[in-house]
């Protein structure tokens, strides 16, 4: 039987919705120039592409219709190249990933781009027309709670303090920082052109970010709460893409695999304290692998917010060390549909550059569920 | 229309970004230029060398009151520096100047600008105190003829007087060029001054706040005391002197004495009243300068607990202290007996007769070294420095007799013209004109600019074609009639109502057109809510319901009437007085509009169809993205927060005004373009299409708007009866019950908005809004 592996990682800047410098780039031309350029990198033959496997979150207006495949058609792909667009909210483009891998051993397909992208700019959090069912909605509440609540619920139910919240977002700018002013994310990003401008550094990077100054923030969903701008991730524009193929293919082809995707799960949980979600999907996807949390190397968990970053870092059990080494959203910034591609690519490639073996990616999702994924370095 | 299609403004202090922002404001592109920083003498990075410039816009765009009318307005201005761009101003129409008060520098710059400008360019100084005289001394014949002193007063947005000074040289041609465009772009009021020190608002105001200050200092008076005397009772703003120059800023008072006594004649009364108190000048020193600085004669203090207590300064001691009651009964009813108080033997009215005395001989005295007659002097006041009435009018109203028996008290010589004056007074009305007193002693009728027509003028002359306690409606030619709201605040009531139902039936049988227009302050301040309380505290539900009713009623039938209706508003136009707006074919607003619906302020929705018409402008002309939703969410947006345009551009970003709607800068060509709006709508005229009906989002939008809401009451934004208020609110934005697929109409909507009002208004929450904000004019957060 043959392995999935990820075998290259691209992604645009990722800006500040609004007022970051990709707000007036259209989120189709924005993933057309990522596929374009990660296609160009990895050297994979575009003929040979089976599908583009596209993750948003609110697939409507400019990001609507059947966003894949327009934006095969917009990289200028073979016409070949099919695509369906995939959303699972925050965990879509790593949905996107799992469907990939799992055609592959179906002997579905050689190779997959998994893409992702949200430009939270032009098409609005919880998108032009929010209709919620409203029996669905007095029957469980929780199902359309706004996601700072959730975060709030967990603060309280985890007894996550505001001091740890903050303290987690400082950590987060200044690796980011830090990742950045080394260069580490030189060969992920992809510039983007939009106007006269090039684009070509993310946008949310605040390595500035003190104690001090997110003490005075104030609380940004409850008056009462602890949760602020400060220790939320920031609305952002950005896109991302990983190959996917067989581990024969990528020998065969000359490819450069970064690492084998060893096992995924996805779990549901209780819709108000969704950030919780990655506790059951990753402890389903360790068991799957036949692995402990001790012996995971590299963990890419989304900071969706701090909150239910530390009440997972602490439920799962992960060592601070491992834990997202370059920055997190809360720094990064998370494009809810690209977040997920963006965080298997950076655990494969972190594996990579650290010479470790086995990576851990994961997230939470709006709704009430988990997703997760187990990488192994080649 | 305006010769003037691009303007430069040299200088970018408070006064020259603001006219610059004012000349955007008009929607003409202004040049802003200012010195090169010393720190950027020698960079040539032009961030760096414009920074003067960069900067003052950026204040403009912070100002508050604001400055720029719309953010459109803003990107109107483009900067730079006098060194790197001044060849630029070749390409404008019209040079102000408002650099430093220093005769060698404006000098200095004229002859750059004369070299710079493009032949033939008028070119005018904001200068507050050099006469023009000196400014063109040693410049060519040409800029001479060119060049004359446009005086603008702080803030240039918000205040109407424009002082001109023409110099001997002046060409006239280039004069109506300049007023023409103040007047219809800047909409400035032009007052024709002398070019004497001081020109005429400066010079009587300032002598006014000196010899109010003095006299104060010398009979023991305090802050308090002088400002309640010298405010309402003779018509003048509530600052009164002390407070007013808090505003202006102590520091400059000397600067602006000392600049006016070196060029008034050594007999002039004005240097009486310079003299130097030691308490002034340490004020100055330690900081107290006004507003802009730690305080003035009034400050705030922040007291225990971070509470801001309001003192003022003892005039004897130095200290502040809490500002205390004026208890003077004399005041009592001085407002509308000025006479009787000034002649009452108090220590108020005293006061008052020395100082209004003085002031109105010294105004009299200005005629004709500063002015050529007396309405340049009453209108300079009126307008620069708000004043109800000017000088002359407030010698008619106290009488001149008054004036020289106390003149021959004090043994100050009787003016001139006040004696020539005999016993006539400076104004009278003569075959329904307005006429004024000339120096020659012969009444000559009050002008108005050419195109203005002032509904006050036709009142004189016309009975009203229908009136009622609360509105009357004219003839104002051509077919076209003016219903003017009359009641307090303009606020509407039933006899409005009424009024307006029969209006609507004489324009149908005799007219062409309806103008609906008034010349209050405020447009309408809505509804009259105090007769609903009434109402509401009997239990009238079924009065209620019909005021509801009736109202939707008539404005429909408004709004589908056979002939164009033009609404004009200025000030403000809240609540029911906007709901008229949006019934209106179009509108023609005064740039200072301030529309909105703010009725959920008292625990109410608007019932008088505006939910429904906003609703359906942004469905139509919003460009909104497709789907139920992004229409009710906007309106939605609005009129939970009660947001109200700060100009009549942002009303129209709120699409209060449509795209056709006009915009007129002079709060006095409002009526007649109005008028020509109307007209211009007769020939062929069809009334409104139906109301199209509208897929709403229905209950599902509805949970929509209700957990947005709930977010911002759990992030204490909203109150817990904002919750309620906007729940009901929502009901009617989303439809009611209606499915996403059944379109809701008009009758449907106006339903949904009687049902919601009639249910607020019998909660306490709402009758307690609204009796808070009666009682105190403020909204209560219950």
């Amino acid at each position: 039987m043959t392995n999935a592996v990820i075998a290259g990682y691209a992604r645009s800047p990722f800006t500040l919705a609004k007022k970051g410098g990709l707000a007036k780039v259209r989120p189709d031309d924005l993933t057309a120039d990522v596929v374009r350029a990660l296609v160009a990198r990895t050297g994979v033959k575009p003929e040979d592409i089976e599908d583009l496997l596209l993750g948003c979150a609110f697939p409507e207006g400019e990001q609507g219709l059947n966003l894949a495949r327009l934006v095969a058609l917009n990289a200028d792909l073979p016409l070949s190249v099919s695509g369906a667009t995939i959303n699972r909210f925050c965990g879509s483009s790593m949905t996107a990933v799992h469907i990939a891998a799992g055609s592959i051993l179906l002997g579905a397909g050689e190779a997959f781009i998994a893409a992702g992208v949200e430009s939270m700019t032009r098409v609005p959090l919880g998108g032009f027309n929010p209709m919620p069912n409203p029996a669905l909605n007095a029957k469980l509440p929780g199902a359309y709670l706004g996601m700072g609540d959730t975060a709030e619920n967990v603060a309280r139910r985890w007894d996550i303090s505001r001091a740890a919240q903050e303290a987690l977002a400082v950590r987060s700018h200044k690796l980011a920082k830090n990742a950045q002013e080394r260069g580490h994310f030189n060969d992920e990003i992809v510039p983007i052109k939009t106007g006269n401008a090039t684009i070509d550094q993310d946008g949310c990077i605040r390595g500035d970010t003190s104690l001090e100054g997110l003490a005075a923030l104030k609380t940004a969903f409850d008056a009462e709460g602890s949760v602020t701008a400060g220790t939320s991730s920031p609305l952002t524009d950005g896109a991302s893409a990983v190959l996917v193929t067989s581990e024969s293919y990528a020998k065969e082809h000359g490819l450069v695999p970064l690492a084998r995707i060893i096992a995924v799960a996805v779990a549901g949980c209780a819709p108000d304290v969704m950030g919780i979600g990655p506790v059951a999907a990753t402890r389903k996807a360790l068991k799957r692998a036949g692995l402990t949390i001790e012996q995971i190397d590299i963990v890419e968990l989304n900071e969706a917010f701090a909150a239910q970053a530390l009440a997972c870092i602490a439920d799962l059990g992960i060592r601070e060390e491992t834990l997202n080494i370059d920055g997190g959203a809360i720094a990064l910034g998370h494009p809810l549909g690209a977040t997920g591609a963006r965080i298997v690519g950076k655990a494969a490639s972190l594996l990579k550059r650290e010479g470790a073996r086995y990576a851990l990616a994961t997230q939470c999702i709006g709704g009430g569920q988990g997703i997760a994924t187990i990488l192994e370095r080649i | 229309m305006s010769e003037i299609k691009k303007v430069a403004v040299i200088g970018s202090g408070v006064m020259g970004a603001g006219i610059a922002a004012q000349v955007a404001n008009g929607g003409v592109p202004v040049l802003l230029l200012d010195i090169v920083p010393k720190d950027a003498q020698d960079s040539t990075d032009p961030v760096k060398r414009n920074a003067v410039a960069a900067g003052a816009v950026e204040r403009l765009k912070k100002a508050d009151p604001a400055a720029f009318m719309s953010e459109r307005a803003a990107k109107l201005v483009s900067i730079g520096n006098i060194d790197d761009n001044l060849a630029d101003i070749a390409g404008c129409d019209w040079i102000v100047e408002v650099v430093i008060e220093r005769l060698d520098i404006k000098q200095a710059l004229y002859h750059r600008i004369d070299a710079a400008r493009k032949p033939g360019t008028p070119v005018s100084s904001n200068t507050s105190t050099i006469p023009l005289a000196h400014l063109v001394e040693g410049l060519p014949d040409g800029f001479k003829k060119d060049f004359l002193v446009t005086h603008f007063f702080n803030p240039p947005r918000y205040m109407r007087l424009l002082e001109i000074v023409e110099g001997a040289h002046t060409d006239p041609a280039q004069t109506a060029k300049v007023v023409r465009f103040c007047d219809y772009v800047l909409g400035k009021s032009i007052v024709d001054c002398k070019d004497s020190p001081g020109f005429i608002a400066n010079r009587l105001g300032v002598y006014w706040m000196q010899t109010a200050v003095l006299e104060a200092i010398d009979g023991g008076l305090t802050v308090e005391e002088v400002d309640a005397i010298m405010g309402r009772p003779f018509g003048i703003p509530k600052t009164g002197v002390f407070g007013l120059i808090d505003l202006v800023g102590l520091d400059l008072m000397p600067h602006i004495t000392a600049s006016m006594s070196a060029t008034l004649p050594k007999s002039d009364p004005f240097h009486a009243t310079v003299r130097e108190e030691a308490l002034i000048t340490k004020m100055i020193a330690e900081g107290y300068t006004g507003r802009k600085g730690k305080g003035g004669f009034y400050r705030l203090n922040r007291g225990a607990g971070g509470r801001k207590d309001k003192q003022a300064i003892d005039l004897a001691t130095g200290e502040y202290r809490a500002v205390a009651k004026v208890d003077l009964p004399e005041l009592a009813d001085a407002d509308k007996r000025p006479l009787k108080f000034l002649q009452s033997d108090t220590k108020a009215g005293r006061y008052a007769a020395r100082v209004i005395s003085r002031v109105l001989a010294y105004a009299a005295n200005l005629v004709p070294e500063a002015a050529d007659e007396i309405t340049a002097i009453d209108d300079a006041m009126r307008l620069g420095y708000n004043w109800k009435l000017g000088p002359f009018q407030l010698i008619d109203k106290i009488g001149v007799e008054w004036l020289n028996a106390q003149l021959a008290a004090e043994g100050v010589p009787v003016p001139a013209l006040v004696a020539n004056a005999g016993t006539k007074t400076f104004y009278r009305i003569e075959d329904g004109k307005r006429q004024y007193l000339g120096r020659d002693g012969v009444y000559r009728d009050l002008v108005r600019p050419e195109g203005v027509i002032m509904l006050e003028d036709i009142k004189l002359v016309s009975k009203p074609v229908l009136k009622s306690s609360s509105a009357s409606v004219w003839d104002i030619g051509d077919g076209v009639l003016c219903f003017e709201f009359t009641s307090k605040s303009n606020s509407l009531d039933q006899s409005i109502m009424n009024l307006l139902e029969k209006t609507i039936r004489t324009v149908k049988e005799r007219y062409k057109a309806l103008v609906i227009y008034n010349e209050g302050t405020n447009f309408s301040v809505g509804a009259n809510i105090g007769v609903a309380l009434f109402a509401a505290n009997i239990a009238a539900w079924s009065e209620i319901e019909t005021m509801i009713s009736s109202g939707q009623a008539i404005y429909k039938q408004l709004k589908y009437a056979p002939f164009p209706v033009v609404s004009a508003p200025a000030g403000m136009a809240l609540g029911g007085g906007c709901e008229i707006l949006l019934h209106s074919d179009a509108i023609q607003a005064h740039a200072e509009t301030y529309a909105g619906l703010v009725e959920v302020g008292v625990g109410l929705i608007p019932g008088w169809g505006g939910c429904k018409e906003m609703l359906n402008r942004w469905k139509t002309l919003g460009g909104l993205p497709n789907g139920p939703m992004p229409a009710t969410v906007k309106v939605f947006e609005m009129i939970s927060t009660a947001v109200v345009s700060k100009s009549a551009a942002l009303a129209k970003e709120m699409l209060i005004l449509r795209k056709d709607d006009g915009i007129t800068m002079n709060r006095n060509r409002l009526l007649a373009d109005a008028k020509a709006k109307a007209l211009a709508l007769v020939d062929g005229y069809q009334p409104p299409k139906p109301y199209e009906p509208i897929n709403l989002p229905g209950a599902a939008g509805k949970a929509g708007l209700d957990s947005a809401v709930a977010s911002f009451h759990k992030r204490k934004l909203a109150t817990n009866y904002d919750v309620t208020v906007s729940g009901a609110l929502a009901e009617i934005l989303t439809g009611g019950a209606a499915d996403p697929t059944d379109p809701v109409s008009e009758d449907d909507l106006l339903k949904l908005e009687r049902r919601a009002f009639l249910r607020l208004i019998k909660t306490p929450e709402t009758l307690a809004r609204i009796e808070h904000i009666l009682e105190t004019g403020k909204p209560l957060r219950n």
